[in-house]
């Protein structure tokens, strides 16, 4: 290193030569000048100050999200366990809130026959609908229609989607598991056609030629080629619909209604639902009644949990595949 | 000065040059007083988490000259260029050795912010990138960050004329800075960067993504600029080196035969006329010459 | 064979390619029938989506019209709710859904932009993952949890602490007016917007990565501080994207029913403070629903209908605004 530094003196030309001393006055924050060295130099005070503000007011604006994350998770595990055991996952619910003991398997039949069933119907539904746009419609005026009104319908309350489903249905076939499982069908299907869709274009063009190619039909193509290279994507959103339908309450309230008894009837009769067996626990007063309520958010958590994981396992498997 | 700076050691040991240690031809013939460095590199590497970019570079860049950084893609030119004003930080993993000296002082050195760095060393990039704001805010950005005092009008005008932007923009100033042409785009970032009145401005192959008149506009303007400002330029276009700079450095990229892991070094640096008519390295020879790259 | 085929199997306009059809493939018009078939089928289904956002509307709106047709604008105007009396306005229920959305919104759209920045700006790759998934975590949570959750472990707390404290030391404010009550206007936005950051958060760190790194640099080069870069190259290049991922945030909190439900505190009534108890549309439909009979039925399933609307006027204005912010 040369021991004639500018900072030290002596260089005759050390200045920034696009510094003129006289500009050096309009700025706030400083410049290396002769005899001033780069460690002397801030920004101005009120620039780092706002900089570190900021830099603070994200991170407490990440501990306050995490902060029920962490929260929610540890206290319905915590609160859940205290009640869960097998007797709960294999009973059904006393008929007081009072009593302690019983359990929502009544609720958990329930969920599993109309999520069941509204994925039966939902999914072929909403698959057959996204081959339309991709491949039939791509951007006509109905695929462009249904595209859009297939958005509007995710934003579509679900409480409005039980309304729905109570005013053409239940009133005229009364409460049951069927009208359930329409309002849950209802909430899926949009969100399968889009992400169907997203997940049908990617579909190479080369791989449908191909299938062309062979002397398959269109139709032949698309369940044979486009189809299967599109499944573990088509997965993915299948799940995160189910996730999302074993979730739902409100629609519930409006269409299978709730019971306390154990059915597995498709109609005529009421039906309760994990969520709707919930929602009743946290509306009553009484501790055992709320105590199973836990128990139940645990076990709907850990479902839905697993259909959410389960979505993600999926597609990042496909990423790999891809 | 003593006996090193600014007589350069262009090469490290391990290069298989035929003399050992070279020294700039062009020192020889310079003329009192001393000139400082604008920067002096010392033994500079880099790496990228454990891929080592660009190793061992020593060099100096000297006051209201442009220079050059050439070399075939992949050799580090835009590594070496963003050390300058520690731009390479923003890179996650990246990891920077050896010592670069802005007018004598490590910008590396614990205690600099690289905020007062890049205030000093402006720098303007391969694709133009104004702000998706107007004529105006843009060429104020930089200004108004760093607190400035004076007339902002002024400011901008005076930045504008001197990227001889301003007859084409002065009626649209409130316009943005998008709907200007590329050629135009490349200008308004230049502007912006002198703007904040810096003393060094690194270009990162500037003209690349530009049409020919463009180029040569921006060339001219490097021109102009260089009476003020110390510009060091990364290029891949060979002519462009030998049209507008003074001095120019040659990296090229070394391949690890077992590993085959490659970097890029320092071959060559010195006057541009001398690299491009009478190169010392075989590599720089094959390079100008355009037997490979 | 291509003879054939040329002559036989002029494709069918959905048909792309003719399929072959020798003889020993024994696959002639059923191939091509099957063909249409399918894709009659596929649009049947598209269609179907359309038929039932259809269905949706007249049924709802036919079931509520009668109470529509004898309370008049009233059942918008009014805040008189007593269904004994077969008097249906709804105001107080319009009223707490608007007050408890703008209270979400005000907690969560920061809350997610911290969050959104922490990720694609702050967040060394090791916190990246875990921070993440936490936030999907949060979205993944059933509203029910929420509201069971809000009800146990949130009201006493924080929300019954806090409205206390408002009514206390800042009382003379009328937003913050006591006699304070932990279920309320306050209680079931603060639920809310823990419901909605995780979506807000998702879709500004889409926008956020979307924003092109050689800004970012133009403002590191000229020596901009992390922050300045952020409001300066990162923010203005967002601002569509954020007012989007607000509207669909509001969309979701206004129709948002169960959580709210069980922390709104269910009162009939206007009030101009936040840390009082109130009702919203959804919420007075998923709690009367069970008890209701005739026009009060009718009545809830029109609140229903107002409320869809609203929820369509969101949809639209967030897609126009955002049209207009990519503009310009």
């Amino acid at each position: 290193m040369s021991v004639d530094l500018p900072g030290t003196g002596g260089g005759v030309e050390a200045a920034p030569a696009a510094a003129p001393a006289a500009a050096n006055g309009r700025w706030a924050g400083g410049r290396a000048t002769p005899g001033a060295s780069l460690r002397d130099i801030r920004p101005q005070r009120r620039r780092v100050w706002r900089d570190r503000r900021n830099t603070a007011l994200i991170l407490l604006a990440v501990g306050l999200t995490m902060t029920p994350v962490v929260m929610i998770l540890y206290q319905i595990t915590a609160k859940g366990i205290a009640t869960m055991d097998w007797g709960f996952l294999t009973s059904s619910m006393p008929f007081s809130f009072r009593r302690e003991g019983g359990g929502f398997f009544n609720g958990l039949v329930g969920t599993g026959i109309m999520v069941g069933i509204a994925s039966l119907v939902s999914v072929p539904l909403g698959v057959l609908a996204a081959v339309y746009l991709v491949e039939y419609g791509k951007k006509n005026w109905l695929a462009k229609l249904i595209r859009f009104f297939s958005d509007v319908m995710t934003g579509v309350p679900s409480v409005f989607v039980g309304l729905f489903v109570y005013t053409a249905l239940v009133i005229p076939f009364g409460f049951g598991a069927l009208m359930g499982a329409a309002s849950l069908a209802i909430i899926m299907m949009p969100i399968i056609v889009r992400s169907t869709e997203e997940m049908l274009k990617l579909v190479p063009q080369e791989l449908k030629d191909a299938g062309y190619a062979l002397g398959a039909a269109k139709w032949q193509t698309v369940v044979r080629v486009v189809l299967p290279s599109a499944a573990p994507g088509i997965t993915t959103g299948v799940m995160l619909a189910v996730a999302r339908a074993a979730g739902e309450t409100a629609p519930l309230i409006l269409t299978a209604l709730g019971s306390y008894q154990l059915t597995a009837a498709l109609w005529g009769e009421p039906i309760s639902s994990l969520t709707l067996a919930i929602f009743d626990g946290a509306r009553n007063p009484f501790a055992a009644g709320q105590a199973r309520a836990w128990a139940g958010a645990l076990e709907l958590l850990i479902i839905v949990l697993i259909f959410t994981v389960g979505a993600r396992v999926v597609a990042s498997r496909s990423r790999i595949a891809r | 000065m003593s006996e090193k700076s600014p007589m350069v050691q262009e090469e490290g040991v391990d290069m298989p040059s035929p003399a050992a240690v070279v020294s700039r031809d062009d020192a020889q013939s310079r003329r009192p007083p001393v000139e400082q460095p604008v920067f002096s590199v010392r033994d500079l590497s880099v790496s990228y988490g454990k891929n080592v970019a660009l190793k061992g570079v020593t060099m100096d860049i000297r006051p209201r000259r442009i220079t050059a950084i050439i070399g075939p893609s992949g050799c580090g030119k835009s590594t070496l260029i963003r050390c300058f004003n520690r731009m390479n930080e923003l890179i996650p993993g990246a990891q920077v050795d050896g010592q670069v000296l802005y007018h004598g002082e490590d910008i590396y050195a614990p205690g600099v912010d690289p905020v007062v760095v890049r205030r000093h060393v402006g720098m303007v990039f391969q694709r133009p990138n104004p702000f998706p704001k107007s004529i105006y805010d843009n060429i104020a950005f930089g200004a108004k960050i760093n607190g400035y005092k004076g007339d902002m009008d002024e400011l901008v005008e005076r930045s504008l004329r001197r990227a001889a932007l301003w007859d084409e923009v002065k009626a649209k100033l409130k316009k943005s800075a998008l709907d200007l042409s590329g050629g135009q785009q490349q200008r308004l970032c230049i502007a912006r960067a002198i703007a904040v009145e810096p003393d060094v401005i690194l270009m990162d192959e500037p003209a690349s993504a530009l049409d020919p008149i463009a180029t040569v506009r921006i060339e001219d303007l490097m021109q102009e600029l260089k009476r003020d400002y110390s510009i060091i330029i990364v290029t891949h276009n060979m002519q462009q080196a030998a049209r507008v700079s003074d001095e120019t450095a040659f990296l090229y990229t070394e391949v690890d035969e077992a590993t085959s892991a490659r970097w890029g070094i320092l071959v060559e640096f010195g006057k541009t006329g001398r690299i491009f008519t009478s190169p010392r390295d075989k590599r720089t020879e094959d390079y100008v010459s355009g037997r490979f790259g | 064979m291509l003879l054939r085929r040329s002559v036989r199997s002029a494709p069918s306009s959905l048909s792309a390619s003719g399929t072959a059809s020798a003889g020993v493939w024994r696959r002639k018009g059923v191939g091509r029938r099957a063909d249409s078939l399918f894709a009659v089928l596929a649009a049947l289904s598209g269609v179907l989506i359309l038929g039932i956002l259809g269905w949706m509307v007249v049924s709802t709106t036919g079931t509520a019209l009668p109470v529509f047709g004898s309370q008049g604008i009233s059942f918008i105007t009014s805040s008189r709710w007593s269904p004994s009396d077969g008097e249906f306005g709804t105001l107080a229920f319009i009223y707490g859904t608007v007050v408890t959305s703008v209270i979400a919104l005000l907690i969560a759209v920061p809350l997610s932009l911290g969050v959104s920045l922490f990720l694609t700006e702050y967040s060394p790759k090791r916190l990246k993952g875990p921070v993440g998934q936490a936030v999907d975590l949060l979205a993944a949570v059933p509203s029910v949890i929420y509201g069971l959750w809000g009800v146990f472990i949130l009201l006493p707390l924080f929300l019954q602490p806090v409205s206390d404290f408002l009514a206390e030391y800042l009382g003379f404010i009328p937003i913050f007016k006591g006699p304070p009550s932990g279920l309320s206007y306050f209680g079931a936005g603060v639920i809310l917007a823990i419901m909605i950051t995780p979506i807000i958060t998702s879709l500004c760190r889409e926008v956020f990565e979307t924003v092109p790194g050689a800004d970012r640099h133009a403002a590191y080069a000229l020596g901009a501080t992390k922050w300045e870069v952020i409001r300066q190259a990162v923010l203005p290049r967002a601002r569509a994207g954020i007012v989007g991922a607000t509207m669909l945030g509001l969309g979701r909190a206004l129709g948002e029913t169960i959580a709210v439900a069980l922390l709104i505190g269910s009162s009939v009534s206007i009030d101009a403070s936040i840390v009082r108890p109130g009702y919203s549309m959804a919420a007075v439909i998923a709690n009367q629903f069970q008890e209701a009979t005739g026009d009060h039925i009718r009545a809830l399933v029109g609140i229903g209908v107002v409320l869809f609307a609203l929820t369509i006027i969101i949809n639209m204005a967030a897609r126009a605004l955002v049209w207009r912010f990519n503009r310009t």
